[in-house]
């Protein structure tokens, strides 16, 4: 029997990583990820979980702690959001260079200056080339089940990747809701025992790890990371369905919502994607073909995928929660990527909205999509790139 | 407690830093590697160092000098870096997955250690892993092309603190990292120089049958750097000592000793003289340079025997 609870999203992350039980933490408070490690700090304080937990003093020296530990041959885990990942920057690159399988709560956040703590997506975006897989999470219930399954990705031999699991600060990291936990027992046999292929700790066939390479051979090295970046969907999306055997809850590459006969619809991320459904059926109600689409693997970014979801639409709007100041949207940017080899494809506008934690609201959803019917209607684009919910 | 070191063991034992690595004709690093690892030779050792010279001549793929497991991640970072590998290793041996007493022990430069990575020692140290830092000082960042750190002397002419006609040099003194660590309350603390080989291997030993952080700083004569002759990096260091510009002190469990004293204490300009870094020193607008630097050793050294002599 599943058990159910009202519990933030920290806490729902905090209980997976109980219950994965993983060999070392390190980690370095920041709100909004504080009550994640504080919680997971009481299950060591109090024998819940037989990990060392490293208490480290930034950071950077926490991903650091982590990419020894990894090395070293066990299974680590740790959490940070907005300038913390910022500081991790360096040695995100390192981690997932040295193919090391650490899970990583990002608890989404905006970056300074000015200093504001809220949710926003600046983080994870401006991490999204280090070579991390990333999962991105509507609640507290996708935020615990991709923790879950974060590591058996990141395990899979084919892969040896680090995983970041993406939640949004504040709106679902310190929101209560419900949630159906699984039992210890399925979610220890799930992600069972990991062996390192290499560990740095086999004395008996020493191992130098972290070498200089040279123009000779770096190229070739960084190619063999994009190639296995290419198997990872598959493997994300057997996990996914190991996960579903086991919970009865389906997960795969990214969630539509009425898209399959939508003629027009909105691509938006984590939670203001609940938001955005309300405002689908009620335009539904109105007779409108409006549909969703929320990603969940957003690195590597399945293309082909993508692009089949989206080919039939009139229009699309993808929503962005957070800029490449002088670009487009970093979602719009991929997902017109995806569109562009299509003979047909739907206009594309893009919308900034809820930077530094600002809220989303149901109106903001109603008049993208009142403006996707006028595009729809007329094949017109007017602006491509726009901030919505500004005060003016 | 007495580290004995017997000279015909040693030569026994096998070198764990095999020899054609990189580093430069005459460089101390490897000497200083070698002798640490030879000191360590009795445990299994897991070895790490920060970006640096060490790090960047003896690990280029597809060849590694490391004989021992050994691990590079980063510069700023070899503390946090091996608290992470300590800290699986604790995990492992609680679980019974490994029994044996393993070394854990990181080698880098000054920069690595004095400036860019002094917070992650600093925690690494803090947090009391089961681990020994050895520091080989060069005194600048040599690997970059010998841009001043804070380990550079005073008066020193580097490619970015240069002697020019304005400015004589490095115009700050150099920081004290072995009382910084000395004052982390950490069991063992101690400054040591390659010259002095015994002195320097038993510091080692005895660092290593201490559960707990250790420190150890020592002192690394760099010919690229110092401008000094290919064969003079031994020479150098027992100049370092003899000057008193590097005492050989250890503070063990709060107690200060100083496990060398020179019967005669050389004056500085002995040790700068052989080196082109200090060259434009003597001369008559830069006199007051050498008479600070020997003020500062002066007083430095007289504070080392007072804490000495206030610990017995």
């Amino acid at each position: 029997m599943a058990r159910v609870a009202a519990v933030t999203g920290n806490e729902a992350v905090a209980e997976a990583l109980r219950q994965i039980n993983p060999d070392v933490c390190a980690a370095y408070p920041i709100t909004p990820q504080t009550e994640l490690m504080q919680r997971f700090s009481s299950f060591v304080a109090n024998g819940k979980v037989d990990t060392e937990i490293i208490l480290v003093e930034s950071e950077h020296s926490a991903m650091s702690a982590c990419v020894g530990a990894a090395a070293a041959g066990g299974r680590v885990a740790t959490a940070t959001c907005g300038p913390g990942l910022a500081l991790m920057w360096e040695m995100l690159y390192v981690a997932s260079g040295m193919r090391l399988p650490i899970v990583m709560a990002v608890v989404n956040r905006s970056l300074s200056a000015p200093l504001n703590i809220h949710g926003d997506h600046s983080d994870a975006m401006g991490a999204r080339d280090s070579g991390w897989i990333q999962l991105w999470s509507e609640n507290a219930q996708e935020a615990y089940d991709n923790t879950i399954q974060a590591f058996r990705i990141a395990e899979h031999l084919d892969i040896r990747l680090p995983v970041m699991v993406c939640m949004d600060g504040f709106i679902i990291s310190h929101s209560i809701a419900r949630i159906d936990y699984l039992e210890d027992d399925p979610v220890k046999n799930f992600v069972a025992d990991y062996k390192s292929v290499y560990p740095l700790l086999d004395l008996d066939n020493p191992k130098s790890f972290g070498p200089l390479i040279l123009t000779d051979k770096y190229h070739e090295y960084k190619r063999a990371q994009h190639e296995v970046m290419t198997r990872v969907k598959d493997v994300v999306l057997t996990v996914a369905s190991d996960f579903e055997k086991m919970s009865g809850r389906k997960y795969e590459l990214f969630e539509t919502y009425r898209l399959d006969d939508a003629e027009i619809g909105i691509v938006i991320l984590n939670s203001a994607a609940g938001t955005a459904k309300d405002v689908v059926d009620s335009f539904r109600e109105r007779g409108v073909k409006a549909g969703l689409l929320k990603p969940r693997l957003f690195r590597p970014f399945p293309y082909e995928e993508y692009a089949q979801a989206l080919q039939r639409l009139k229009a699309v709007a993808v929503l962005d929660r957070s800029d490449s100041f002088g670009g487009y949207g970093p979602v719009f940017m991929e997902i017109c990527s995806a569109l562009y080899p299509l003979a047909q494809r739907p206009a594309a506008v893009n919308k900034i909205y809820g930077l530094g934690g600002r809220d989303f609201l149901p109106q903001h959803a109603a008049e993208v999509f009142a403006e996707l019917e006028e595009i729809a209607r007329t094949g017109r684009v007017k602006t491509t790139k726009e901030y919505i919910g500004v005060k003016e | 407690m007495a580290v004995q070191i017997n000279l015909k063991e040693l030569s026994k034992k096998e070198l764990m830093l095999s020899p054609g690595h990189r580093l430069c004709a005459g460089c101390t690093a490897p000497i200083i590697a070698k002798m640490v690892l030879l000191a360590a030779a009795d445990y299994p050792v897991v070895a790490n160092s920060p970006t640096g010279c060490l790090e960047v001549s003896t690990c280029i793929s597809d060849y590694t000098a490391w004989k021992v497991p050994w691990i590079h991640t980063a510069f700023e970072n070899a503390g946090a870096t091996l608290s992470g590998v300590e800290t699986m290793y604790r995990a492992w041996k609680r679980k019974g997955k490994i029994d044996k007493e393993v070394k854990f022990i990181a080698i880098g430069g000054d920069g690595g250690t004095y400036d860019i990575g002094l917070q992650s020692l600093s925690g690494a140290m803090e947090r009391g892993h089961d681990l020994l830092y050895v520091c080989y000082d060069n005194g600048a960042y040599m690997n970059t092309g010998i841009q001043r750190s804070s380990a550079t002397p005073l008066g020193a002419d580097t490619t970015t603190s240069p002697a020019g006609t304005a400015v004589p040099g490095k115009v700050q003194r150099r920081k004290d990292l072995t009382r910084i660590m000395a004052a982390h309350n950490i069991p063992y603390a101690a400054q040591a120089a390659p010259s002095h080989w015994q002195d320097f291997l038993k510091k080692v030993k005895k660092a290593l049958e201490i559960k707990g952080p250790k420190f150890i700083n020592v002192i690394s004569p760099c010919n690229r750097g110092w401008r000094s002759r290919l064969d003079d990096a031994i020479q150098l260091s027992r100049l370092a000592v003899q000057t008193c510009y590097w005492p050989l002190y250890e503070v063990a469990e709060g107690a200060t000793k100083v496990t060398y004293k020179p019967r005669e204490k050389k004056p500085i300009e002995e040790f700068l003289k052989v080196q082109g870094r200090f060259k434009h020193l003597f001369t008559p607008e830069n006199e007051w340079i050498i008479k600070k630097f020997q003020q500062d050793i002066d007083q430095e050294w007289e504070r080392l025997l007072q804490e000495e002599s206030q610990s017995s």
